[in-house]
């Protein structure tokens, strides 16, 4: 089962849980279960079908390119990270 | 096997034909001549000529505008004012790879519309017959502002009187709205382990805080910009810029047009380091295009470029480290303000990712401030946030190393990350060359050879400082056609800097076992290759290259099947190697790649590869340097001796321009470490916006930079490769700062260490 990273300045709404594991086969799915277990969660990371624009999704260490449609795997570890402001030099 | 250190040393681990050796570079011939295409070359029919009024003030609110005399002086076609600008969907998000923001925001910042935030914000602009007229007009737009208090650090911005810059910008913590109105746009954190038990068990804890200075990416070519807006309502754009892409779209969004009217051909480009990203005076040119019919241009001069354009930011960083006396780094927190200028935006979230990502750390707690002050919205530099964050965290390491009695090298190979460590920002690290970088640093006989002697009796001192920064992929394309003398065309929508078009070159000319020379690259516009994002974040010859690679290898498939159609046999049968087609199981049937080339048009018509990429597999990247320094401890001047910088590249496709980007990106580390600086009023006026007052090194200030390639191959890409374009800026501050403190004994904890600084530190160890 997929391994979600919480932020630590999103750890309110999980009761303080760092990490949770979570069903899914895409990163939109593991929203809808953190939802379903920790209402609210979804307003934090998503506008409408896709995330907030200063939030990006890494899985498994790579930064998804296609935000909430990525793919996630059995041992998956999804990581919710800021968005890089300032960007390529 | 011994390694013999000379000058530009390359500690190769693959060989390939063409990847790894050094080729001249294809356009080489254009840049010596003089006859390459730079924007302020650009002419065209009826061409008029646009200059930008700018704001004299930080911070005001802009009561009314007056363009009359302006319109009514002969000479002038047309004025601009951000009442030209549409004003619709201002909330729509506007992001094109270099982070988000309201559309609002983008459009302020090309022309201020309420209020002015920075000095040199633009305001209004003119097109004229000639450039004089333009300069004349603009004197005369009269400008009612109301001038309000700036604010110009993060510190500052952050106290609760503070001035504010946005009535409608409010703090947000990872998504939530505080719903506080302030100048801090966003605050975000990461942790890992407990940092509060982790400092328990060391046996020294040192913190310290630095404040470093707003700096210039000192790009040699201003800012430029020709624009036409057709009369079939296409707009098309001529600029020096990193991200013609990021241009096209984001004039298209601003604008309210179809991203399909606009169509951007960028021109060679005289150096960006991530400030040729942002929108300024392409709007302003295109809307004076459309009310005039002709083509405008407009160039910044080098005090618009410094007043008008993004720099990197200010920063306050702080940073507390505790290790035990066996060396082992038990706990790190940071606490990053940066200054995001004007609008949202800092690299504060990359500082982040990179402020202790060099080591294996088991408790991190890292806070990160995105706050807005009334200087120019940031642009990216070169690893943008990397140097702020190393500046802190390598000169605390250091301080750690000297308290405990260790050596500074052995100490970061023993808490180095590796393949396996997590970051604090959360991602584990794939294959990684921390190790091997320090490695060979130890081996380089810089390291152990005695401190030089003083050159104008001072004292002399050394320093090591490391860095990480973490690169990009992002989407790239690629097309090849084959030409009938078995040469081939490449097209490729990055503008070449540090000589990226022979990198991209070399991988597909790999594939097809041509030379390079065979290869012919251009760098083409919007209409004519699929999307690519820009030049910069270290992707360039990784992305950019794997397009190439990927096109190549599209033509070699067709040109193996074509020569099985053309032999009668199977495909699978067929091979091509080192650029021979041949049968596997028939040694009379082979051709070279030209004669097969040669009969394509009458064996089924021209082949033409395509490569289209968003690859995974970005390869974090780390330097490290040596620096030997003399300082004056009369006046507080720092000269540096010699200097030494180690890299991993994954693998240099062609050395010399990674070995370029090296002592490059060094360079601009010791300008930002001993120099450079904005220099402000407390009314937020830029004293220093020339090349005179704002001091770069040149090659007479430094000594020849040693460079050392490592090769610490990428698993994710092809050939290996990393990007080489941005990690070696992050070390030289504080590698300086190390040195200076080995030399005179004080920590130096601003940036620049200039004499003022170097003395103030002095003067303060000794209690003056």
């Amino acid at each position: 089962m997929p391994t979600v990273f919480i932020p630590s300045l999103m750890q309110d709404l999980t009761g303080g849980e760092q990490s949770v594991e979570m069903t899914g086969s895409t990163v939109r799915e593991v929203i809808t279960g953190l939802e379903d277990r920790y209402p609210g969660i979804r307003d934090r990371l998503m506008d409408g079908f896709r995330l907030k624009g200063n939030i990006n999704v890494a899985v498994d260490g790579e930064v998804s390119p296609v935000g909430v449609l990525a793919e996630v795997g059995e041992s998956s570890e999804v990581h919710f990270l800021p968005a890089i402001a300032g960007g390529a030099g | 096997m011994t390694t013999t250190y000379e000058p530009n040393v390359v500690l190769s681990t693959s060989e390939y034909s063409v990847v790894g050796t050094r080729p001249i570079r294809h356009d080489g011939t254009d840049k010596v001549t003089g006859r390459a295409q730079y924007g302020a070359d650009f002419s065209a029919s009826g061409l008029l000529y646009g200059k930008v009024l700018r704001s004299p003030h930080a911070h005001a609110r802009i009561r009314s505008i007056d363009t009359s005399r302006a319109e009514a002086l002969p000479g002038v076609s047309a004025v601009v004012t951000g009442a030209d600008m549409p004003s619709t969907r201002e909330s729509d998000p506007a992001d094109f790879g270099l982070g988000p923001q309201p559309m609002k925001y983008l459009r302020d910042n090309a022309i201020a519309r309420e209020k002015v935030l920075y000095e040199g914000q633009a305001v209004a602009a003119v097109a004229a017959a000639n450039v004089h007229v333009a300069e004349e007009a603009i004197d005369l737009i009269e400008v009612d502002y109301e001038v309000l208090p700036p604010v110009l650090t993060a510190p500052e911005a952050m106290a609760d009187d503070a001035p504010i810059l946005h009535e409608d910008l409010f703090t947000t913590e990872f998504g939530k709205n505080t719903g506080h109105n302030s100048n801090v746009a966003d605050h975000f954190q990461h942790r890992m382990g407990d940092t509060e038990k982790g400092f328990a068990q060391a046996d020294l804890v040192l913190e310290r805080e630095f404040d470093t200075a707003t700096v210039h990416q000192g790009y040699i070519e201003p800012m430029n910009v020709t624009a036409l807006w057709n009369d079939d309502d296409r707009i098309h754009v001529w600029m020096s810029t990193q991200g013609p892409f990021q241009f096209r779209d984001a004039i298209a969004l601003a604008l309210e047009v179809p991203q399909s009217q606009v169509r951007v051909t960028p021109m060679e480009i005289g150096g960006g380091f991530g400030g040729k990203f942002p929108l300024y005076h392409e709007l302003a040119a295109v809307l004076l295009s459309r009310k005039t019919g002709n083509p405008v241009k407009i160039t910044m001069t080098r005090k618009e470029v410094f007043e008008g354009t993004g720099p990197t930011p200010g920063s306050r960083v702080w940073v507390k480290i505790g290790a035990t006396r066996e060396g082992k780094i038990t706990a790190a927190e940071a606490s990053l303000k940066f200054e995001a200028g004007a609008f949202p935006g800092s690299p504060v979230g990359a500082a982040a990712m990179c402020v202790f990502s060099a080591y294996d750390i088991p408790n991190v707690l890292i806070d990160g401030y995105d706050v807005v002050v009334n200087k120019p919205k940031t642009a990216a530099y070169r690893a943008p946030g990397a140097t702020h964050a190393a500046m802190g965290a390598e000169t605390v390491i250091d301080e750690l190393c000297v308290g405990l009695g260790l050596d500074p090298l052995e100490f970061r190979l023993g808490n180095c990350a590796k393949e396996g460590t997590r970051r604090a920002d959360g991602p584990v690290n794939p294959k990684i060359g921390g190790i091997e970088t320090l490695e060979a640093l130890r081996d380089h006989p810089h390291w152990g050879a005695p401190l030089p002697d003083p050159k104008s009796g001072g004292k002399v001192g050394r320093g090591l400082a490391f860095g990480y920064w973490f690169n990009a992929g992002l989407h790239s394309a690629a097309t090849i056609s084959v030409n009938a003398d078995g040469t081939i065309n490449l097209l490729e929508g990055n503008p070449d800097i540090g000589g990226s078009r022979a990198a991209i070159a070399m991988q597909a000319a790999e594939v097809l076992g041509l030379a390079a020379e065979q290869v012919h690259p251009q760098v083409v516009d919007t209409d004519t290759i699929g999307f690519s994002f820009g030049t910069g974040g270290s992707r360039t010859a990784f992305a950019t290259g794997w397009a190439a690679y990927e096109a190549a290898n599209d033509v070699k498939r067709q040109m193996v099947d074509r020569a099985a159609s053309i032999w009668g046999v199977d495909a699978d049968s067929v091979e091509m190697e080192e650029g021979i087609i041949r049968s596997r199981t028939d040694t009379e049937l082979s051709m070279s790649f030209a004669e097969l080339a040669g009969q394509l048009n009458e064996t089924g018509g021209p082949i033409v590869g395509r490569g289209s990429v968003n690859p995974p597999g970005v390869g974090g990247a780390f330097a490290a340097n040596l620096v030997d320094v003399e300082v004056d401890p009369e006046t507080g001047k720092v000269d540096v001796l010699r200097f030494t910088v180690v890299q991993d590249a994954g693998k240099a496709i062609h050395p010399s321009y990674v070995e370029g980007q090296m002592q490059g990106g060094s360079v601009q580390g010791i300008g930002w470490g001993l120099n450079e600086e904005y220099h402000y009023t407390e009314g937020g006026h830029m004293n220093n916006s020339s090349f005179l007052d704002y001091r770069m090194p040149t090659s007479l200030d430094l000594p020849m930079i040693d460079t050392v390639i490592v090769e610490v191959a990428n698993p994710g890409h092809p050939y290996g490769v990393r990007g080489v374009g941005e990690v070696n800026i992050v070390p030289p501050p504080p590698a300086l700062a190390n040195a200076i403190h080995d030399a005179v004994g004080v920590r130096m904890e601003v940036l620049p260490m200039n004499p003022n600084a170097v003395m103030d530190a002095l003067w303060r160890s000794n209690g003056s």
